[in-house]
């Protein structure tokens, strides 16, 4: 199907009501062309998908059918019926009621939706009621939004699941005329994707009659998109009609190119930070976007320190104080920043204020990615936005000229559409159990009808079932601890009114890492590491990952909230800090950022290296390092893959470079390191950064390989993806990470209890537990299932790495060096630079165990 | 857990330890702790234990979180907490239902491996009070099977103060053996063996971290870790450990993947 670019109608006039015409004219605008679509769309009463710069009226463009549809005299929408009823059951019809339902990723964004939308309604004096319903929204209002209902709800896919799992779902919903998604790209790409389209699904059934509209931000995929947006016949795909905004002016995207010496490796671009202070200082408003909150705080702290001028930077990041992160976007809307240093906390939002300058520090990580950020600049359609890009290592140099060059051709990279996860299909059934029962078969066709459940096989669909009754576990001895239960007539329903509420606290598909406050108190001059004597109290500078904070001993200075901080002690959910006087903290906490590498800027990279006459687009630092490599090694064509050998000091080393992303690198280096270990090379260890793995150890790698010993079409051979995986993954953390988050969305266990039920978090216990003796008693469990589909695209992934192998097959060039190789030095230089973990426990502890001796000894 | 999302992952201690020159002649024994996952097999193979000498008495702390004394052919495992799974299901929390197989399983490995004369359950061997009414017939009978040709000490502990009469066995409050007494709650007395508390400690080294079940003792008394495939645990600087050690010079024994580690707890979490 190719995209529909849908001309301008013939005659706005008969598409947008006199009362609207004035509007537009009256504040000097004239609507847009798919403002107009959008109307014509809902004349046909066709769903739709708008594909929209950032700035381009989005919002207004989906809110306009329904304002003009509720524009029309009261009487025929019968008012006073609206105002007398109130939800009694099921079967009660009314007009008037809830007409518009939009669904937005942020509860933030939902608040100023309705704030944006109270201008048009109030200036044209429409008789249409919005409202919010968010996790912040008082009890009694919620009860007053299901009897006597808004015309238009805004709200999340949370609240959306907690109304439909609501006995009066089908009084609510049997109105619903429209439904808006809002940021649909960002919705579509994780679990909370999944649910909302169980969400549509139910939906549906209750009101057929719906039609949708989705706001996305320009994506690889957009029929894939559309799917989303309708109900799926059984066996086939069908699409939502596509509406595309054009006229956007290209975005103004260069590389900085450096006056300084570009450094090798590290991610934190401080070479270039006096010109990035530059840029600030030229432009009103800079956005400097980067990839990790500690790049953020450590960029953030730097330019304080030569902030002679006292520009008014700002910093705004996930982990923030709530108040202060409200208190950045207040002054930001208001004008009075000259640069906010952020992180993706930034991606999404309404527009703030006149940003003229977006400062991407860092890799990319991939094109959409990239252009969504730099949109985030002059939201004016016509203007372009201006956007630098600050490369921190000459690999990242690479990556952000692939990246301008895909801005160019405006080619997207976006994930293709998910397949819905059985962990997130287990939620939803608990909770259609909770409202009105329901028979599986029923469920089951309904539930095909969301385009990433499309696919569902029956026997998943039963497993799945299956496991939210009793389990799901080969021993069948929970039948009668069954939480939902089959009626006479073989309807399931929820089996008691506890069940109910655990779903209530627990619906969801966010997993929060574990997080801590962070205190500010006075230093101890002594730190033990133990809870006791420590002023308790202090401010509260924000919250920090748990798993950061174990890998800490008092003493140790990291960076937090914009300064250097000491680790004082752990009390509770508490962390206490004291300020440090150190410039540079001793743990450094780069946290690879959430994204790896895009395969789409990967191939790109590629193809860059592989083409002598692209690299005079390089900068001059670059090309020498390039053209080093080649006369020294080889520079890897674009399927190939480049396996260099050589001797350093007294250990062997074996790099190679699949230019995959991190998290796949992570994987193939545990998985080679295995290998090579059976293949007697005695491994040592390994590094993976974006680009390449190395691994070093006491074996001669290049002797091995030279004699025949070491066959390296064997060891990158996919059969890695066999044995060796399956041996890893019983021992991986990340594995359990991801199982362990199956097995909260799923519900096997409660993430929130009620006040009563608080004592049961004292018994409460890791479920690594399960995860070990669930792998050993039933491997093929269906929440295994749901880990493994996980791993396979997410910590893992998998599935990318798979490609790879596939791809490189027979294709493996070997180069035997005396010493490094130029393109080798960046993830040489990573070793031991960076915060390092190994899945070797005995090693660790052994280590800690020699103290003791030496202690002993001494 | 660290390092999950760090960019780098490292056999770091690994190297460092080789680096420093550290028991060079070691190298290729560690290659062989660094094989592939522990299958049921090799689990059954491992005879790593070490030595702990208590109120005088020598012990062996096995990997299992058993402790073996030697001159008594005595085996102590504590706090098993058998059918702690289906006791969550009757609250709606579906646990797998494996937890007593899992746990008998290892029992019954660490059995063979040392042939004991005596067992002793030092208590919370059951989940709740109804617990042993919920263990399957296969479970009931694994456990007769362990018994037999041995003699069986059902401990009594806070979970399990009512312990069946139907399980075989002889049932006490509390075991002395020489210098050693054995029961469930620590008082913190002399030559005292007990359970109860679910030791465990975290080690922190340079950004990462490692949490373990251990035995915890001073060499005068120990707190031995949950035998139970679903016990939690509770950290060695909880309060709860100080009013035991009043020294507070006590050594954690960590069970690693696959050797146990003697550590100071000063230097654990």
């Amino acid at each position: 199907m190719p995209p529909r670019i849908l001309k301008i109608p013939a005659e706005p006039a008969t598409l947008l009501p006199d009362r609207f015409q004035a509007w537009f004219a009256g504040r000097g605008w004239s609507p847009r062309a798919h403002q107009l679509a959008l109307l014509e769309k809902a004349r046909e009463d066709a769903s739709a998908l708008l594909i929209a710069p950032t700035g381009a009226g989005k919002t207004l463009a989906g809110f306009l059918p329904t304002l003009v549809e509720l524009s029309t005299p009261a009487i025929e929408r019968d008012a006073s019926a609206r105002q007398s009823l109130v939800s009694t059951g099921r079967s009660v019809q009314r007009a008037g009621g809830l007409h518009t339902l939009y669904i937005s990723p942020l509860k933030a964004l939902a608040v100023d939706i309705a704030r944006n939308l109270e201008r048009p309604i109030a200036e044209m004096g429409l008789p249409i009621k919005v409202e919010t319903r968010t996790g912040d929204t008082p009890v009694s209002r919620r009860q007053r939004q299901r009897r006597y209902p808004p015309d238009v709800l805004l709200t999340t896919p949370e609240q959306l699941a907690l109304l439909l799992s609501s006995d009066d779902a089908p009084f609510l919903f049997s109105s619903l005329k429209r439904i808006v998604l809002d940021e649909l790209h960002a919705l579509v790409t994780s679990k909370r994707g999944d649910l909302l389209s169980l969400g549509l699904a139910r939906l549906w059934r209750l009101a057929p009659q719906i039609r949708a509209i989705g706001l996305s931000a320009t994506v690889a995929e957009p029929d894939q998109l559309a799917r989303f947006l309708v109900p799926q016949p059984d066996g086939k795909e069908v699409a939502a009609d596509i509406v595309i905004a054009g006229g956007a002016a290209p975005p103004l995207v260069e590389m900085l190119d450096t006056r300084e010496r570009l450094p090798w490796a590290g991610h934190g671009a401080r070479h270039a930070l006096a010109e990035v202070y530059e840029l600030i200082k030229q432009n009103k408003t800079t956005l400097v976007f980067v990839n990790t909150r500690s790049q953020a705080e450590m960029l953030f702290q730097d330019l304080w320190r030569m902030n002679d001028d006292g520009l008014a930077i700002a910093l705004h990041h996930g982990s923030l104080d709530v108040a202060q992160r409200r208190k950045v976007e207040d002054a930001m809307s208001a004008g009075r920043l000259r640069g906010v240093v952020c992180t993706s906390s930034l991606d999404l939002g309404v527009d703030w204020g006149d940003v003229d300058l977006v400062v991407n520090i860092g890799a990319p990580k991939g094109s959409s990615r990239l252009m969504q950020r730099i949109g985030r600049a002059n939201h004016r359609l016509d203007e372009a936005s201006r956007a630098v890009l600050v490369p921190a290592n000459r690999f990242e140099v690479l990556e952000c000229r692939a990246a301008i060059d895909a801005i160019a051709e405006n080619a997207q990279d976006t994930p293709p559409l998910r397949t819905g996860a059985l962990d997130v299909l287990a939620q939803h059934v608990l909770g259609r159990a909770c409202g009105e029962p329901f028979f599986s078969d029923d469920l089951y066709d309904e539930v095909r009808t969301a385009a990433p459940y499309a696919g569902l096989a029956r026997g998943d669909f039963d497993d799945v079932v299956d496991f939210v009754a009793t389990g799901g576990y080969a021993l069948k001895t929970y039948e009668r601890f069954a939480r939902i239960k089959q009626d006479k007539q073989g309807r399931w329903r929820v089996a008691n009114p506890k069940v109910r509420q655990s779903y209530r606290l627990n619906v969801g598909t966010i997993v929060e890492e574990p997080m801590l406050k962070v205190r500010l108190v006075r230093s101890r001059s002594t730190g033990s590491g133990s809870t006791g004597a420590i002023a308790r109290g202090g401010r509260v500078l924000g919250e920090i990952e748990e798993y950061f904070i174990e890998g800490l001993t008092a003493g140790d200075t990291f960076v937090f909230g914009g300064e250097v901080v000491r680790y004082e002690a752990l009390a509770e959910d508490q962390v206490y800090v004291s300020r440090a006087n150190d410039k540079d903290p001793k743990v450094p906490s780069y946290m690879g950022g959430k994204f790896p590498l895009s395969t789409y800027l990967a191939e790109r990279v590629r193809r860059l290296l592989d083409d002598r006459r692209a690299w005079n687009g390089l900068p001059e630092q670059v090309r020498d390092w390039l053209s080093l490599q080649k006369d020294v090694s080889r520079v890897p064509g674009v399927r190939e893959l480049l396996v260099e050998t050589f001797p350093r000091g007294s250990k062997h080393y074996l790099i190679c470079y699949p230019f995959e992303g991190r998290l796949a690198h992570q994987t193939l280096g545990m998985l080679l390191t295995r290998r090579l270990e059976r293949g007697r090379a005695r491994p040592l260890g390994f590094v993976a950064n974006e680009y390449a793995v190395a691994i070093w150890g006491l074996g001669d790698a290049s002797f091995m390989i030279r004699n025949g010993e070491l066959d390296l079409d064997a060891l990158f051979n996919p059969d890695m993806l066999g044995d060796d995986l399956e041996a890893w993954l019983a021992e991986s953390a990340l594995m359990k990470r991801t199982f362990r988050n199956c097995a909260l969305i799923s519900g096997l266990i409660e993430r929130r209890f009620t006040s009563e039920d608080k004592s049961r978090r004292q018994v409460l216990f890791s479920t690594d537990l399960v995860y070990d003796v669930l792998r050993k008693h039933q491997a093929d469990h269906v929440l295994l299932r749901a880990a493994r589909a996980d791993a396979a695209t997410g910590l893992l992934d998998l599935r990318r790495l798979g490609g790879m192998l596939a791809r490189i097959q027979g294709r493996i060039t070997h180069r035997e060096l005396d010493h490094v190789s130029p393109l080798a030095v960046p993830v040489m230089l990573e070793i031991g630079r960076e915060s390092v973990y190994g899945e070797a426990a005995d090693e660790l502890l052994a280590e800690a165990a020699d103290e003791l001796v030496k202690e002993a000894m001494s | 857990m660290p390092g999950l999302d760090p960019g780098i992952h490292v056999f770091v201690s690994v190297a460092s330890a080789w680096m420093a020159g550290h028991r060079r002649a070691e190298a290729t024994p560690f290659f062989e702790r660094l094989r592939p996952a522990m299958t049921e097999q090799a689990a059954l193979s491992i005879t790593s234990t070490l030595a702990l000498d208590i109120a005088g008495a020598s012990f062996a702390a096995d990997l299992s979180g058993a402790l073996f004394w030697e001159a008594q052919r005595l085996l102590v495992v504590s706090d098993l907490h058998l059918e702690k799974g289906s006791s969550f299901a009757t609250r709606g929390v579906l646990l797998p239902p494996y937890d007593t197989i899992a746990t008998l399983g290892r029992l019954a490995a660490v059995i063979s491996r040392h042939d004991p004369r005596t067992v002793i359950a030092l208590g919370d061997s059951f989940h709740d009070r109804t617990a042993h009414e919920r263990l399957s017939a296969e479970d009931r009978d694994a456990v007769a099977v362990l018994q037999s040709g041995r003699d069986w000490i059902w401990i009594s502990g806070n979970h399990d103060p009512m312990l069946p009469r139907d399980l075989g066995g002889t049932i006490a409050d509390e075991v002395a053996i020489g210098p050693i007494t054995f029961r469930h709650e620590p008082t913190g007395a002399c030559g005292e063996i007990a359970g109860h508390l679910h030791p465990k400690a975290r080690v922190s080294a340079r950004g990462r971290s490692m949490e373990r079940r251990c035995f915890a003792s001073d060499g005068l008394r120990a707190v031995m870790p949950a035998f139970g495939a679903y016990a939690g645990g509770l950290s060695i600087r909880d309060a709860a450990f100080a009013k035991i050690f009043p020294e507070n010079g006590f050594v954690a024994h960590l069970l690693g993947d696959r050797r146990v580690h003697a550590i100071a707890a000063s230097r654990c979490y």
